[in-house]
């Protein structure tokens, strides 16, 4: 077995070197990740005292106190910036800081909205003596700027807390910056989800994909339809998520800034329905009679389209954002092809011998489904490339293959003049020896040739992380830091951010951060972080 | 818990990359089915189990020494594992609801485990050794089952086995079925490498010498930041190794520490000057340093009071010298070097410099009547090597060819070169460490007596205690089972039934092992 090519050890110096000089604690305020997109800083420091650091809203500010939103971030961030006040530890002293107060001023009173895809998350702060002015026209971008507040804020080796005269000016370059989970092929606590989505806000993503149902297991625990848990999840009781676990889930990330996309996957991808919905599928044949297998779902009866329009109902009233994704990837037509009910529809549609148009069907009527609910659908690139009679609102999903091949998907998709999502180059669950971070680092998501106007319809990217090989065991450090290398790709400037070399540093101490916070951030390369992970 | 007996520590580096893009996965998706061997892992080398079954209840069943036994109640080690494997089976006493009052049976309860260790020595108070017997007899019957080992060590996988046979029937009561198994380990050398050297670095010893601080039993730990990460937080200081050397014992597993000279060893420097060579630019010192000075008397000096100190740390009988991966480029650069190579008539051959130190620091090792591990390199450097030495092969490609010389040439050997798991890829990795043949080399049966087992290392540069557990589970229980069964248990389906058992119950017991593929636990790891 050569699965040894290079030398098992060979020495790099450097970078103990390297870590040494870290050790000295330099701080510098490119510590923000993902990078702003304008930052200045002076070498000018102030000391921040715990027992007299405020945050306060700014007398102009649309949003006072008792905004929800804001009023929990206060309290989290306080935690985050004095990790060592929280825990009752070094603080016995004696010396009188002047007060610091943090006055934060928003444009317009959404404290008890939820994000959505136009929301804006621009931010402006400003630190100066004593003082942090944190300017935004949303609770959205304010908690934006908390984060990027908390990450200025640094700690000596004497446990006194600093932060640096700086002035930013930000915003993402993309407004979609997902994460993909799967809780279908291994369930997820709900703990594991709340975790990531804590993680989530630190690198500010703004969408968590909740890939909630598929092949293995269906764990959402419908109102409507309470078989399709009770039989389709890997057990009905323990490894479910009832409708107060998903709303947890939701009101978690919106305190949080971040979007909640349900996925109900579909035609494919459903063997899970079939057990607690009966008639759902379609048979699959042998010969002439039924094979006892079951396929996609059944897209030639009436009763089909009226349970899904029924479930889809539920799913819009349960999940508050404006998209729900479809799924319409990796559709196995063999199935179809044995079943002579379907057979005998292809005929009397005209569809003749092609499949992907039984598909298309299917997936219009799902997709006139979700319209008539006021949802824009987000389906994967396969809806697309089997035809092109989809509404224009719908948002394409890409996610196969090599930086070509997506480059021509983005070309034809944003040509044709549908929205896109950029998937592809983020499976995050193909893991592989060494620093694949700087693979996901380097992704140009705008590197296709086509118009302004085309790059405009990019709306974003997501980071997947598929669940074969994923559970709460690995998921944290399998998911950070890699997939803040994406973040940093969607939410900054590309040219300032072009460099990975520089990036590393950057995204090392970042890690560093993340272990402070309790998220089991594994490590870039040789290294060691000055607290690191202890819950083993 | 998986019945490896040796951990190494080792102190080293090492770097490596590898780009691997996985563009479509398409893989035939495993379905679990229940094997007739339950959550067994890895497989005995025999095993009977019958239809019929005894429920075992908290509140009656007892784990208890067989009066004929060598071993009693002064046995911590046994009454400590007794214990443990209670818990693992019913939960922590705290759980258990009224227990003492309670203690009622069914006539078709099995009542008691009787551990009866029959060789007059038991070695409950002594370290495990690569001779150490670990065989054992089970005998799950009515009205008492009964575990019959020559010593401890046998009896402590016997308690291990029998808590994998307990299963919870469809009501959640324990069950075990009537069952007769006579186990022994196919190799006795059966470890894992972790290093620490990078992320956690074992400072306390850099600093001997320095003071002369002999009455100190042991080394100080580091007064500057130079040698370690940090000098308080990132060391391990001798009560942390005894501890870790306890915990081990306690479970059968030797610990052999692994000091890798005269190569990777820059932070050695940081700590004892003089100890590295220096390296030129020219005809002036470059100010940085190169491998373990070896024309130095001094070096030797250090060296032999060092492993001296070592060697009362670590019990075990042996000790990893490494020896891997010696760059000559700053041996070359330096004068005095070049003189010595001239005095030697070594000529222009490097390697035969880095022989000469190898010799003598096996010498020094051998006179703290020590054995020792070196990596291939030394033996394929032609070092006069004690005949007791173990060489482990570690690089891939044409490992069998080395394990056939090394044979040959009479010394034993470990396997490590297809069991790096560090280097990680996208899918089942596991069959790969599994269908492993430690002994497909060409060589006599006399050669093949030579190899005592192998090792899986996980190398640090990526890995740290955020993501070691989950990187290391399952998948080195899949080159425990191939280091402990017999050679003829390959069935790779029948395999997976099991691991995936045996990594749900890793999880029950606290271990976050990564799954196998797309499935469930009845108790999913809830330590986020």
């Amino acid at each position: 077995m050569s699965v040894v090519t290079s030398g098992r050890y060979t020495f790099l110096n450097y970078n103990l070197v390297f870590f040494i000089f870290l050790q000295l604690g330099l701080h510098s305020v490119e510590g923000v990740w993902p990078l702003p997109q304008s930052i200045t800083s002076s070498p000018e420091r102030y000391p921040l005292n715990p027992q007299a650091f405020y945050f306060t809203y700014g007398s102009q500010s649309a949003a006072q106190e008792g905004c929800s939103v804001l009023d929990e971030a206060f309290k989290r961030y306080f935690s985050l910036i004095f990790p060592d006040y929280s825990s009752g530890y070094g603080f016995l002293r004696f010396s009188v800081d002047k007060p610091f107060t943090v006055q934060v001023s928003v444009g317009r009173n959404d404290c008890d909205s939820y994000p959505d895809e136009d929301s804006s998350e621009q931010y402006t702060l400003s630190v100066s003596a004593g003082q942090a002015y944190l300017k935004a026209e949303t609770v959205w971008g304010a908690l934006r700027g908390l984060e990027t507040f908390s990450q200025l804020v640094y700690q000596e080796d004497f446990g006194s807390y600093y932060v640096n005269k700086t002035e930013i000016e930000d915003f993402p370059r993309f407004q979609f910056r997902g994460i993909l989970l799967d809780t279908s092929r291994h369930y997820l606590p709900v703990q594991a989800i709340l975790k990531t989505l804590d993680a989530m806000a630190f690198s500010k993503f703004n969408v968590f994909h909740w890939h909630i149902v598929d092949d293995p297991s269906f764990p959402y625990q419908s109102r409507t339809f309470p078989d399709l848990s009770a039989k389709g999840a890997f057990h009905p009781m323990t490894h479910i998520y009832t409708q107060l676990d998903v709303r947890r889930v939701i009101s978690y990330a919106r305190m949080r800034g971040i979007r909640v996309l349900p996925e109900f996957d579909s035609p494919g991808h459903t063997q899970s329905w079939g057990k607690g919905q009966s008639d759902l599928l379609t048979p699959c044949y042998s010969g002439s009679s039924p094979s006892g297998t079951f396929g996609p779902v059944n897209p030639i009866l009436p009763s089909t389209y009226k349970f899904m329009a029924t479930l889809f109902k539920e799913v819009s009233s349960v999940f508050p954002d404006s998209y729900i994704h479809l799924g319409g990837d990796e559709v196995n037509f063999s199935c179809w092809k044995s079943n002579p009910d379907v057979q005998a529809f292809m005929l009397k549609m005209g569809f003749g011998a092609d499949f992907t148009k039984l598909e298309a069907y299917y997936m219009e009527n799902i997709v006139n489904i979700t319209a008539a609910l006021n949802r824009t659908s987000i389906v994967w690139q396969d809806v697309f490339d089997y035809h092109e009679r989809i509404p224009k609102d719908t948002v394409l999903h890409i996610w196969k293959g090599v930086p070509a091949s997506y480059e021509a998907e983005l070309r034809a998709i944003t040509k044709a003049g549908y929205r896109v999502l950029l998937a592809a180059p983020w499976y995050i669950n193909h893991i592989s020896y060494g620093q694949d971070w700087r693979n996901y680092y380097t992704v140009q998501p705008l590197n296709f040739s086509g118009t302004e106007e085309q790059k405009k319809l990019v709306i974003g990217g997501e980071v997947c992380m598929w669940g074969e090989y994923v559970d709460a065991t690995n998921l944290t450090p399998r998911l950070w830091p890699r997939a803040s290398a994406a973040a940093e790709r969607l939410w900054s400037d590309e040219k300032q951010t072009s460099d990975v070399d520089k990036a590393f540093p950057r995204l090392k101490d970042f890690r560093c951060e993340l272990l402070r916070r309790g998220i089991q951030a594994e490590p870039l390369f040789v290294g060691h972080c000055k607290h690191e992970y202890q819950g083993v | 818990m998986l019945k490896f007996v040796s951990l190494l520590l080792a102190l080293s580096c090492c770097q490596g990359l590898q780009h691997n893009n996985i563009d479509d996965y398409v893989e035939a998706e495993p379905v679990f089915q229940a094997s007739k061997y339950g959550s067994l892992w890895p497989l005995p080398q025999k095993v009977q189990i019958s239809e019929v079954s005894f429920k075992l209840t908290s509140a009656s069943f007892r784990i208890v020494d067989a009066k004929a036994s060598s071993a009693g109640p002064s046995c911590s080690l046994l009454q400590s594992a007794y214990r443990r494997y209670y818990e693992y089976m019913f939960g922590s006493a705290k759980k258990q609801w009224g227990s003492k009052n309670n203690r009622r049976s069914d006539p078709s309860d099995l009542t008691e485990l009787q551990v009866w260790i029959t060789s007059p020595d038991s070695e409950c108070d002594g370290y495990p050794s690569v001779t150490s017997d670990e065989s054992y007899e089970l005998t799950v019957n009515q009205p008492v089952a009964v575990l019959k080992a020559p010593k401890v060590w046998g009896a402590l996988h016997g308690l291990e086995t029998f808590s994998q046979l307990v299963f919870e029937d469809e009501y959640g009561a324990k069950s075990i079925n009537a069952t007769i198994i006579n186990d022994f380990p196919r190799f006795q050398h059966r470890g894992i490498l972790l290093d620490n050297f990078l992320n956690y670095f074992l400072s306390w010893f850099i600093h001997t010498g320095n003071n002369g601080d002999e009455q100190n039993q042991c080394f100080p730990l580091a007064h500057s930041q130079r040698a370690a990460y940090h000098p308080y937080t990132h060391v391990y200081t001798p009560a942390d190794v005894k501890m870790v050397i306890e915990f081990a014992r306690l479970r059968g597993i030797r610990v052999v520490p692994e000091f890798d000279t005269p190569g990777h060893t820059q932070s050695w420097g940081k700590g004892q000057k003089d100890l590295l060579t220096p390296c030129y630019s020219g005809s002036k010192p470059s100010g940085s340093f190169g491998p373990v000075n070896p024309i130095l008397n001094t070096t030797y000096d250090f060296m032999a009071k060092f492993f001296t100190e070592i060697s009362t740390v670590f019990p075990d009988g042996y000790i990893h010298l490494g020896g891997d991966e010696v760059d000559f480029t700053c041996w070359k650069s330096n004068p005095d070097i070049q003189k010595f190579m001239e005095q030697q008539h070594f000529g222009e051959d490097y390697s035969k410099l880095e022989s000469f130190y190898i010799q003598k620091l096996l010498d020094i090792v051998a006179s703290t009547k020590k054995g020792y591990l070196v990596w291939q390199e030394v033996f394929d450097n032609g070092v006069k090597l004690k005949p007791d030495t173990v060489v482990h092969v570690w690089i891939g490609g044409r490992s069998d060819k080395e394990m056939s010389n090394v044979t040959a040439a009479g010394y034993t050997t470990i396997l490590s070169a297809p069991w790096y798991l560090d280097y990680i890829s996208y899918g089942q990795d596991w069959q790969k460490y599994y269908k492993v043949e430690p002994l497909n080399f060409e060589g006599t049966d006399e050669q093949k007596k030579l190899v005592i087992g192998g090792e899986a290392c996980l190398w640090g540069e990526y890995v740290d205690a955020t993501n070691l557990t989950p990187r290391l589970w399952p998948r080195a229980s899949a080159v425990a089972e191939r280091l402990w069964s017999a050679k003829n248990v390959t069935d790779i389906d029948d395999a997976f039934n099991r691991l995936s058992l045996h990594r749900c119950r890793m999880v029950e017991r606290g271990i976050p092992a990564e799954p196998l593929f797309s499935s469930y636990c009845p108790r999913e790891y809830k330590g986020v």
